[in-house]
């Protein structure tokens, strides 16, 4: 499983790359192969504001509906449409053109708070 | 509980779940993947958990008439046919179908679900002359289907597929075969001695057969309006509500369920009828259980829903009350406090030459 070394991770397995003040947030490679055939992906409204660990975007396998959580507090400043109009982004790209949405950062040390690759790697056993 | 190909599921990469008490594996590759196999080349699918009860005697095809809503009498032997057993009130206990395997002998291969209460229900009327025997956990069985499946027949039986649906065959090894499937696609059911499953799937998926789970077969069955036990039928609804008519013989003398439907029969309109509903905008996939809206009030809930993988949209089923069962009718379903557009379509969603 791919685990890129410079990201953040929540244990309900979003990453977060941040870059100054605002982080993009995805889901994980390991997240992807556990949802299978990603057929439907909302990405939030910019402008919606969003607590850390709230519900902030849906994707649909063909079997289920999975709520996306914020792995930080802020506001969305940008959705990614190229998720929307082709969903399987999310499943051949998750760290790259798959990314579901920017947030500028409330409180940029919560992304020190998440978990290092070393430690997301350990939660999901390899 | 596990059929015997639980150890071969997981060696194909199997995800399981757990479906009517069993074990199952609900996708091996992915769900779109073994979809189009099903549809383009050929799948096999483990039906292991399925019931198999077997019914002999000289006043055997009279007392499943009885009790079943198709006429069994005039069918041939060596050939299948898809029935339903009903409650007094009409209602679906369950849909089956039945294998005339001599004129004297009857197989019947029913839901997993079902298999303890349909079986009490035939010992409750059981009837001199007939013998009765619930024999589903001595076999195993496998749905192998697609447009390739007869090149997979002759391989493994070396000799021709039959070209005529619902047609049964007797194997050496105490196995049968029929032309039967829930798909809308070309294949044949085999149902074996629960010892012979490894080599089979095996065999199956030598001759080139792709393993699929329960996710592919429940967006194939419902691409052709094949309905679900349990979702799309129930002991409330009757089969002509479920637009099942063509598999009731109203004709028949006497089955359970029939003097409900005669009565039903008889008011000009049913109470409401089980249409195929499409997404006509972009849309989350269709799911059970989500509400559904015609000019702006609630009327009814979806009873199966998915994202058709041949049609790329929405599709589900669901009750109608008989204002709005009209192919073009608009309706609205919600999606998370969200409407989407959609309306009645003519089924089966996919039309199949």
């Amino acid at each position: 499983m791919n685990v890129p070394e410079n990201f953040r991770y929540a244990t309900t397995h979003e990453w977060i790359l941040a870059e100054g003040g605002t982080g993009t947030v995805g889901i994980t490679d390991h997240a992807q192969a556990e949802l299978t055939d990603i057929v439907f992906a909302e990405p939030p409204p910019v402008g919606k504001t969003v607590k850390a660990g709230e519900v902030a975007a849906v994707v649909e396998s063909v079997k289920a509906a999975s709520d996306i959580y914020s792995p930080v507090g802020g506001e969305v400043v940008e959705r990614n449409a190229a998720i929307e109009a082709d969903p399987s982004l999310l499943n051949t790209d998750p760290f790259g053109a798959g990314w579901i949405f920017k947030i500028r950062l409330a409180n940029p040390a919560e992304v020190e708070s998440l978990k290092d690759a070393a430690a997301y790697r350990e939660q999901i056993g390899g | 509980m596990r059929t015997p190909l639980y150890q071969a599921h997981l060696d194909a990469g199997a995800r399981m779940v757990e479906f009517a008490g069993w074990e199952m594996p609900v996708q091996y590759a992915g769900i779109m993947q073994e979809h189009k196999a099903v549809r383009e080349a050929c799948g096999v699918f483990d039906i292991s958990h399925m019931g198999e009860f077997f019914v002999e005697g000289p006043g055997a095809a009279a007392w499943l008439d009885s009790l079943l809503t198709n006429h069994l009498a005039p069918l041939p032997a060596g050939q299948a046919q898809y029935t339903l057993l009903l409650n007094e009130r009409g209602g679906v206990i369950d849909d089956l179908i039945a294998y005339r395997l001599a004129p004297e002998k009857f197989l019947l291969v029913v839901n997993a679900a079902k298999i303890a209460e349909d079986a009490a229900w035939f010992e409750k009327y059981r009837a001199a002359g007939v013998a009765f025997a619930d024999r589903s956990s001595e076999f195993a069985a496998l749905a192998i289907q697609g447009p390739q499946s007869p090149a997979v027949f002759e391989k493994l039986f070396h000799r021709p597929m039959p070209a005529e649906r619902n047609r049964v065959l007797e194997m050496p090894g105490g196995s049968y075969t029929a032309t039967t499937g829930y798909t809308g696609e070309n294949g044949f059911e085999w149902i074996m001695p629960a010892t012979e499953a490894t080599a089979a799937w095996k065999a199956a998926l030598e001759a080139g057969a792709v393993p699929c789970g329960l996710g592919a077969r429940d967006t194939l069955r419902l691409e052709m309006c094949y309905p679900l036990n349990g979702s799309d039928l129930s002991p409330d609804r009757t089969p002509l509500e479920a637009g099942l008519g063509f598999f009731v013989d109203l004709k028949k003398p006497a089955f359970t369920g029939r003097e409900a439907l005669l009565a039903q029969k008889q008011h000009s309109v049913l109470p409401h009828k089980l249409c195929a509903i499409r997404a006509t905008e972009k849309s989350p996939p269709l799911r059970p259980h989500y509400r559904v809206f015609a000019n702006g009030e609630p009327v009814t809930e979806t009873t199966s829903g998915a994202l058709s993988p041949t049609l790329g949209c929405g599709i589900a089923l669901a009750y109608l009350p008989p204002a709005y069962c009209d192919p073009g009718q608009e309706l609205e379903i919600e999606i998370r406090e969200r409407r989407f557009r959609a309306q009645v379509v003519k089924k089966p969603f996919l039309k199949k030459p």
